[in-house]
């Protein structure tokens, strides 16, 4: 055997790797701990402005009168921008990140967040005045909200460099004009919003400003996804080999290549396979710019590299991300991994709210919303998926004997058009309209007698949701066990953290669940190593009689 | 005592290149297989494969040395004194009897070698690589359009050829000792001369 170099070398590595990890731990849970004293709802929408970008415009918007006023509103400030982007508000009106509406034209199914439940927040029909605060719109609180209106799209979501402009949930999209407690009840104060310095300060758009709403989805930072998070403000190289601020530093739309403010690359429809090489500009075939292939080709990896014909030939297989992306929650934040809504309500003995934080900072119980549980550095759940998506919308009847998957990724082993690909999937418990048979639309944030979030009254809750969607609440509620799943696809590691061979091709490797696919070293046919072994045994032990006589009477002569 | 100049220049390398190699094509397909963690698993396949198309150019002299010098006559099975020797191997070796089978240079190997050899080449080679070959290109199956092959399948195949290989590399190790001392042939494996008894 050879002298194991490379394997003293790999440990002093994972030595390293540990230490380091450690050192990152302790720095994550004493910086947590205050941050996660904001509670996660009211995690307001907020562009920090940290990226350094050199400014290339060639428009100084300081120097355009129109922008020299102070300005009493949002909806003010979009008139003053088109004013000369005439046709913006238009352009913005055809995409999802408005009408929250999408048709996917394979099912056929209408998504979108003005459609889908999910297995956080769940819904947001009737909670608009909450959820709105991430909408690039002004005024959204109800379905009487006019989505023709070009002075209500809020430009400066986008375009802010500053990092001051905050849209407050409970505000219907609106930053705030006046004096403000917030959080509320916490005693802190915001200034109205100055919305003249930030009309003057717009930019491209940057990490931070679609992370604003994008890293904090599910009601926090890195809740939801898992791999988008705020630690991709000012990544490393370790975090996103892409982004790495001191590096690539990549901004969102590198990727998300965007005309006319429809932005490319949609996780309703995505992309799952693309065998056509690398995405040459011009091109016209429509293809999604936002994949790895477009721009690193279909035999990404260099010749002259270890095994590269072997790597190359898994893009047959398997999604780049499979190995790519090792794990996601790899910042600073643990993404949540479950919610189960069916513990909320509870209330201490003075009728008071009740929150509970874990070892790490996380809130694990809140009254209004129940029990959760976080993990960081998470190995991704595999799947098959030819990039269709089947979503179980509201009034579709459901199965609730068994665990009820709110979106379906497709795909199978036999598909020439499927790709092992990683997801991060989540599992909740949520309310469920026993007489409507369907997963349940229910009111949690507002000021009234109805909200959830103030009442803990699930029929109430249930009644004005479900109301909301046209649908007559049948007055009896339950909880059904839920999953839905996304594609990991950002915090691409650099090729030295990729996934070794040997962490699938083992027994209980990482693909052990995918199923439908041979894979070497995995030793599933032990019986044939069983019967292999025990017939060269046997051949073994043969021989050694035979030639132990052969010496016994050689010596006896 | 006599000494006959049975195994060439070329014949002793190809042997002993040849044995390197399928010692170490079984050392790492059965770690490539998943039957033990020795190397690790991308080293075992890379040098497995590395080792195979080793094998494939050491072969392609191996068939020309064999046709232009004619010793592919050396594998033509015989049933003349097969019996004599399986005798000998049960009974004959243990007592000093003679050795039935008189090695020369035109007929270098024993009725039961030729059976052997012939059988490794014959079934155990061309169950080993074609199966080899389909696994090595398995990503072009589809482009030949025999994506109807079952990956699953063409490496149980593989895996039994392994195994019938390793079987036969324990047995011909041992008979190497057989001679009439027990490093006798494998002396003359490396020198190229072997004692024989007049």
């Amino acid at each position: 055997m050879n002298i194991p170099v490379k394997k003293i070398y790999r440990a002093l590595f994972l030595i390293g790797c540990f230490l380091a990890s450690n050192v990152n731990a302790n720095v994550a849970a004493t910086k947590s701990v205050p941050a996660a004293a904001v509670p996660a709802t009211t995690a307001a929408v907020v562009v920090d402005g940290g990226e350094a970008r050199k400014n290339t415009s060639t428009a100084d918007h300081s120097k355009f009168k129109e922008l020299k006023k102070n300005f009493k509103s949002g909806p003010e400030v979009t008139k003053a921008c088109l004013t000369c982007h005439t046709e913006a508000a238009k352009q913005v009106h055809n995409t999802k990140h408005w009408t929250w509406e999408f048709l996917n034209p394979a099912t056929q199914q209408k998504l979108g967040k003005k459609n889908i439940v999910n297995n956080f927040c769940t819904s947001v029909t009737s909670n608009q005045t909450f959820c709105s605060a991430c909408h690039v719109g002004y005024g959204w609180s109800d379905d009487s909200f006019d989505f023709t209106s070009e002075n209500n799209v809020d430009c400066v979501v986008c375009h802010d460099t500053t990092g001051k402009y905050k849209k407050i949930p409970s505000l219907s999209g609106h930053p705030n004009y006046d004096v403000m407690e917030w959080p509320p009840h916490s005693g802190k104060f915001r200034e109205p919003t100055d919305l003249k310095t930030i009309a003057q300060k717009v930019g491209k758009t940057s990490r931070a400003s679609c992370g604003a709403c994008h890293f904090y989805g599910g009601g926090g930072d890195a809740v939801k996804h898992g791999d988008l998070d705020s630690s991709l403000k000012q990544p490393q190289k370790y975090l996103d080999v892409h982004m790495d601020a001191k590096g690539l530093d990549f901004s969102c739309g590198k990727c998300h290549l965007s005309d006319s403010h429809e932005v490319t690359g949609s996780r309703y429809a995505p992309t799952a396979v693309d065998d056509n090489g690398a995405l040459i500009r011009g091109n016209k075939e429509g293809r999604n710019p936002t994949t790895c292939v477009a721009c690193h080709g279909n035999a990404p990896h260099p010749p002259g590299m270890d095994a590269v014909e072997k790597l190359n030939s898994h893009t047959d297989k398997i999604a780049c991300q499979t190995c790519h992306i090792p794990a996601y929650a790899r910042g600073k934040k643990a993404t949540k991994m479950t919610w189960d809504w069916s513990t909320a309500g509870k209330l201490d003995e003075k009728g008071q709210r009740i929150r509970t934080r874990g070892s790490d900072g996380n809130v694990i119980y809140d009254s209004k919303k129940g029990d959760f549980t976080y993990e960081r550095y998470v190995i991704p759940e595999y799947v098959w998926f030819n990039g269709e998506v089947k979503f179980t919308l509201f009034g579709d009847k459901v199965d609730t004997s068994e665990v009820v998957k709110i979106n379906d990724f497709q795909g199978s082993a036999g598909d020439p058009d499927s790709r092992i690909w990683p997801v991060k999937t989540f599992r909740g418990k949520q309310p469920y309209d026993v007489g409507n048979e369907t997963l349940a639309v229910f009111h949690t944030a507002g000021e009234d007698e109805a909200a959830f979030w103030g009442n803990y009254d699930w029929d109430k809750a249930m009644e004005w949701g479900m109301k909301a969607t046209g649908v007559e609440y049948s007055g009896e509620m339950t909880f059904v066990e839920t999953e839905m799943s996304w594609p990991i696809t950002h915090m691409v590691a650099p090729k030295e953290d990729a996934l070794e061979c040997h962490q699938c091709h083992k027994e209980n490797g990482r693909l052990q669940n995918i199923g439908g696919v041979y894979m070497p070293g995995t030793n599933n046919t032990p019986i044939i190593d069983f019967l292999g072994f025990a017939a060269a045994l046997m051949a073994l032990i043969g021989v050694l009689i035979h030639g132990g006589i052969r010496y016994y009477m050689s010596k006896r002569g | 005592m006599k000494r006959i100049y049975i195994f060439k220049r070329f014949e002793r390398f190809w042997h002993w290149s040849q044995a390197a190699l399928i010692i170490t094509m079984l050392v790492t397909g059965f770690e490539v297989h998943g039957s033990y963690d020795l190397l690790g698993f991308k080293t075992a396949v890379t040098t497995h494969t590395t080792a195979a198309w080793t094998l494939v150019w050491l072969w392609i002299f191996a068939i020309f040395w064999h046709f232009t010098t004619g010793e592919w006559k050396q594998y033509i099975p015989t049933t003349d004194k097969v019996k004599a020797m399986v005798l000998y191997y049960l009974t004959g070796i243990f007592t000093n009897a003679p050795h039935p089978f008189k090695q020369t240079r035109l007929s270098k190997h024993n009725p039961l070698q030729k059976l052997a050899y012939l059988f490794v080449l014959a079934v155990i080679n061309p169950l080993i690589w074609i199966t080899g070959w389909f696994y090595l290109f398995y990503n072009d199956w589809a482009a030949w359009g025999i994506d109807f092959l079952n990956l699953e399948y063409v490496a149980f195949f593989h895996v039994i050829a392994a195994f019938m290989m390793l079987i036969f590399l324990i047995v011909h190790i041992y008979l190497a000792t057989a001679g009439h001392t027990p490093t006798a042939h494998i002396k003359a494996m490396i020198t190229g001369w072997e004692e024989t008894e007049d």
